[in-house]
């Protein structure tokens, strides 16, 4: 594929990504603050929400599988995704986060089995969705083109 | 990434805990913390008072009583002493009597009297002793005597039984009587043991004796035996009792009715229903014997008095005893002042008991209004709070925006539009902020600052913001293509200093607000803003117009070709016509030329003269006084037809006051309206400016001196720039893509500017086509005055303590950007390890919420070895006076939700602040 193309793609895709809300101005800053000095500070940080959401999400499975569920523990482990999440600016496993907070608050397990679900739809959606736009970045340095800048008025 | 102080949140927390200790330290009075008494205390009150009527009652009976008794007493002695005399006469009858007998019977020779005599005698004079029955004398009889006796009267002397008397030493037989006791005649009275101890005592003491009381044979009354001792000779004047009972011839007796006597005596006075007398015998004072009244009889016995009675007998003591007949009748005067007295203390006692309870009462609304009234504050505030945060919540967002939009390499069309979206972003912002001004008006706690500002520039970014509105509406309002908008202009006066100080926002507001209006109410015609100074407002008549264009400052782009501008239209205020201001100008520059003495100006603030004219709809004259009134507007078709509230005017005239000036209008309807108001600045040294940031887009002054020719087709636009050739500028109202690509084709523009023209878009359009290259300076803006930030924390170490990886990694990334030496920890701990003293950080950014340890948690460790520390270095001072300072790395909390209790938490365990990080 022609660069041009590819980078009109990463565009587009990058867009979609915003237009959906699957991520926020968050994001775009992160992309900020990757630069010559740190070139790999996006790829960096969201492998690390990667690899500490799928710890959180294991978590939180085994927990609420408990007889006995501590919700003080459910809450801690959603106050930590919720932080992760935030800060990559994943927007929809913020705001899902968000709702099982409150739902850990009531004490309330049907909710919360269900938010889990939610949670981790939306973390399964965003993640593939981030890595089609990474490995998307990755062809294009590959191929010898810079990666676009995105501008989006949100 | 959002960063957020809270300052203000804490301050406002602080001011209501200060309403909540005054709320609980008032209101503790004395009646407040002893209101669990006040049901004991009215109870006490009651009996008190029921024990003090209780007392008046009882001390009131016992007064009655008291003159009750002395009634009794006095009408006892009066009774006491009547019988007395009564009794006293009847005495000295029989005492008269006894005289009789002793004169007649024994100093006559022969006897005078006999029983005929003595009988008649005693009979006829019997009115005078009503109350004996009878009297009569028994002669003394020696034993030795008593046959010559007998023999004599030719009878025996008997005894009391009717049987011939016994033998005895002598005898006292009766020998005279009267007649209604004859029956006794010849009877012993010495036979009877009573009789002969009354005889031997009365022969004795030679005065009146009497028997103990006995019923009479006749009437069977009550009644007593008088005795009386008659002597045969004179006595010498002292006799002795030998004496006296040697003399002795006889003895004279009567039966007193003591029965009768009391009951005439009692006859005779008044109350003698109300009292039960009785008569006793004392002789015997264990056995007293009745001689009057009824032992038994009713009676109250509470009051009783006893008078002493005197009948003259020294063996005999008698007494009178009265009583009331029937018990005191209860006092009822007493007993109703003792009543209403009781009911009174009663309705005091309710009327202190009530006025108590409603003090209570009121205490405790009060307190209750007290607790409303904070939370009413607290509301207050939270309500402040959110007015201040959530614009600040969009203008965080906005900050971004405007940032990112002049990032990139822009073509001048893209430039100029982005330059106008930021423009009116800012303007955005502002507009923000005046909503919170809003409130703060109202609440009279509009401060104004003192900044130094360019007006120049003011006016430009007012412009642009309302270039565009007033385009859009130019072209909906109307086809025609001559009218069909407002024209735009704003004209400053070269006296007019480039920055003064004063209150760039409020200013930015008031010109907005009218401008605005204008804009609103204005579908042809002009919009014209002129600023000059107030002292230059003369025009100067007569004055010929050479040259229009001023070349000597930007403003020169806005106002050139001004004799053309005049677009058809009439103005309401002729003074302010373009042909006066065509006066004004060339007048400013002939004063300008010369020189002018702004020496002693500088030390004094700045009169601007700022005048809105339009060739709007005007103000109807009926409401024109009214324009300034809050939330008016003409008439509700004003609002359907053009929107707003009808409040800007009103703000407007409260900031134009407060900045010390005064704003008038003249409106004709169907004319137009100019607004007109002056203000006060202070005039700004050069050394306040430079070192403010300069936040507003600066107009590059590399154009002064070059000269440029405006072209325009139609009178009262500018359209074709033309400039030194062979740069070539199309002004253009609207223009499509298409259209500029034909006009590039021709070769015709190296740029097109868009019209109405703004100086800072000239100027930017300039840069492009001259190659001033202005190196993305606006880019540099981005993330909120990086530049002064990058400054900030350029090489420092800065330690990053967060357990979430993600989140550390991008905050630390964000810090990076700003050349800060970043080191990451995931705990506590680790952080703990690392500002072991001596420590190098510059700051430390804690997570709050952490695993094993908390941000809390780690900071206090860390506060307590620099308090060690720095004591110890304080101590050894001496030695090592050079090294100053202390220990103090500022440790910084970042939360996701800072709310005030996190804050305050956070001064708590001695954090320097409190970061909001998303």
């Amino acid at each position: 594929m022609e660069v041009g193309q590819m980078q009109r793609r990463l565009v587009d895709y990058t867009k979609s990504l915003f237009m959906e809300g699957f991520l926020d101005a968050q994001f775009l800053q992160l992309q900020q603050l990757q630069d010559e000095s740190n070139p790999d500070f996006v790829v960096e940080v969201v492998s690390l929400f990667f690899d500490d959401s799928e710890k959180l999400l294991n978590d939180l499975t085994m927990a609420l599988d408990q007889p006995n569920v501590d919700f003080k523990k459910v809450d801690a482990h959603v106050h930590q995704l919720k932080g992760s999440s935030s800060s990559i600016g994943a927007q929809r496993v913020k705001n899902a986060c968000i709702a099982f907070r409150s739902f850990c608050e009531e004490q309330n397990i049907d909710a919360t089995l269900r938010c889990l679900q939610q949670v981790k739809q939306e973390y399964y959606l965003v993640k593939n969705k981030l890595e089609t736009m990474l490995r998307l970045e990755q062809q294009i340095v590959a191929a010898g083109g810079s990666i676009p800048m995105i501008e989006l008025g949100f | 990434m959002v960063l957020k102080l809270q300052q203000s949140h804490h301050h406002q927390s602080v001011a209501v805990k200060g309403n909540e200790q005054m709320g609980t330290k008032r209101g503790y009075t004395f009646i407040q913390s002893n209101r669990d008494w006040l049901p004991k205390l009215i109870l006490l009150w009651v009996m008190v008072m029921g024990f003090i009527s209780t007392w008046i009652y009882k001390k009131m009976d016992a007064d009655n009583n008291v003159r009750r008794e002395e009634v009794l007493s006095s009408m006892c002695d009066q009774r006491a002493r009547m019988l007395q005399d009564q009794f006293s006469v009847s005495v000295n009858h029989v005492h008269a009597l006894a005289l009789l007998v002793a004169t007649f019977h024994y100093y006559k020779n022969p006897s005078a009297i006999d029983q005929e005599t003595f009988a008649e005698y005693t009979a006829r004079a019997a009115f005078e002793r009503p109350l004996l029955s009878g009297v009569a004398y028994a002669e003394r009889v020696v034993h030795s005597g008593r046959e010559k006796f007998e023999k004599q009267h030719g009878w025996t002397i008997k005894a009391m039984q009717r049987e011939p008397s016994r033998l005895r030493d002598e005898y006292a037989p009766l020998i005279f009587s009267q007649e209604t006791i004859s029956y006794i005649e010849s009877l012993d009275m010495m036979s009877g043991e009573e009789d002969r101890e009354n005889i031997v005592r009365a022969r004795a003491t030679g005065k009146a004796v009497l028997t103990s009381p006995f019923r009479l044979l006749g009437s069977h009354h009550l009644g007593v035996v008088l005795t009386f001792p008659v002597y045969k000779s004179k006595l010498p004047p002292k006799p002795t009792m030998e004496e006296r009972i040697v003399a002795t011839a006889g003895y004279l007796g009567g039966a007193i009715d003591v029965e009768s006597l009391v009951e005439n005596l009692l006859g005779q006075l008044a109350g003698n229903q109300a009292i039960l007398v009785n008569v006793y015998d004392i002789t015997n004072s264990s056995d007293p014997l009745v001689m009057y009244g009824h032992q038994n009889q009713d009676g109250d016995w509470a009051v009783v008095h006893e008078s002493k009675l005197d009948f003259g007998d020294p063996f005999r003591k008698h007494q009178m005893i009265c009583r009331y007949h029937q018990k005191a009748p209860t006092s009822w005067t007493a007993l109703t002042n003792v009543f209403l007295f009781f009911v009174i203390c009663l309705l005091v006692g309710y009327i202190l008991y009530g006025a108590v309870i409603h003090i209570v009462k009121v205490e405790d609304d009060f307190r209750e209004m007290q607790e409303l009234k904070v939370r009413a504050e607290a509301a207050d505030v939270a309500k402040s709070q959110f007015l201040a945060t959530v614009p600040h919540e969009i203008r965080t967002p906005m900050n971004g925006m405007l940032a990112l939009l002049l990032d990139t390499d822009l073509s001048s069309t893209q430039r100029g539009y982005a330059q106008t979206a930021q423009v009116c972003g800012k303007a955005l912002i502002t507009l923000i902020n005046e909503v919170i001004d809003r409130a703060k008006i109202e609440a009279g706690k509009l401060e104004l600052e003192t900044v130094p500002f360019n007006i120049r520039s003011i006016f430009d970014n007012v412009l642009s913001l309302f270039s565009e509105k007033s385009r859009n509406k130019g072209v909906e309002v109307s086809r025609d293509k001559t009218n069909r908008k407002p024209s735009l202009a704003v004209f400053v006066s070269d006296k007019v200093p480039e920055m003064v100080m004063g209150d760039l926002g409020r200013f930015r507001q008031i010109i907005t607000n009218l401008v605005g209006n204008s804009v609103k109410f204005t579908e042809r015609g002009h919009i014209f803003v002129k600023v000059h100074l107030a002292e230059s407002t003369q025009p100067v008549a007569d004055t010929k117009v050479e040259t229009c264009l001023n070349g000597g400052s930007d403003e020169g782009l806005l106002i050139s070709s001004a004799c053309q501008f005049k677009t058809g239209y009439e103005a309401a205020d002729e003074r302010n016509s373009w042909d006066s201001f065509r006066h004004l100008v060339v007048d400013e520059e002939l004063r300008y030329d010369a020189p002018v003495n702004t020496i002693d100006e500088a030390s004094r603030g700045i009169t601007l003269m700022v005048s809105v004219e339009d060739t709007g709809i005007g103000i109807p004259l009926i409401v024109q006084d009214r324009v300034f009134t809050p939330f008016m507007q003409a008439d509700s078709s004003t609002s359907r037809n053009y929107g707003g509230t009808g409040i800007g005017l009103s703000i407007t005239k409260c900031l134009v006051e407060l900045m010390g000036g005064h704003i008038s209008f003249i409106s004709r309807p169907q004319v137009g309206s100019t607004f007109s108001f002056t203000t006060v600045f202070k005039r700004c040294n050069k050394a306040s400016y430079n070192d403010t940031k300069k936040s507003i887009v600066e107009l590059p002054s590399g154009f002064k001196g070059l000269k440029a020719i405006v072209v325009d087709g139609k009178p009262g636009k500018q359209n074709g720039h033309v400039f030194k050739l062979p740069k070539v500028i199309l002004l253009a109202k609207n223009i499509t893509n298409v259209e500029l690509e034909k006009a590039k084709a021709a070769g015709f523009a190296d740029t097109v500017i868009m019209k109405p023209m703004r100086a800072s878009m000239a100027a930017a359009c300039l840069q492009q086509v001259l190659g001033i290259g202005k190196k993305r300076q606006a880019g540099k803006d981005m993330l909120n005055g990086s530049p002064v930030l990058h400054g900030l924390l350029c090489g420092k170490k800065i330690l990053v303590v967060d357990d979430n990886m993600a989140h550390q990694r991008v905050f630390a990334g964000a810090l990076k950007k700003f050349g800060a030496a970043v080191e990451c920890r995931e705990s506590g701990k680790a952080a703990l390890k690392l500002l072991q003293l001596p420590c190098c950080f510059y700051a430390c950014f804690m997570d709050i919420q952490m695993p094993e340890m908390d941000g809390f948690e780690a900071t206090h460790p860390i506060r307590m070895m620099e308090s060690k520390a720095n004591e110890q270095m304080n101590g050894g001072m001496d030695e090592d006076s050079g090294r100053k300072g202390e220990w103090h790395v500022p440790i910084l909390a970042m939360t996701a939700d800072v709310i005030h209790a996190t804050y305050d938490e956070c001064l708590k365990c001695r954090m320097d602040g409190c970061v909001e990080a998303l």
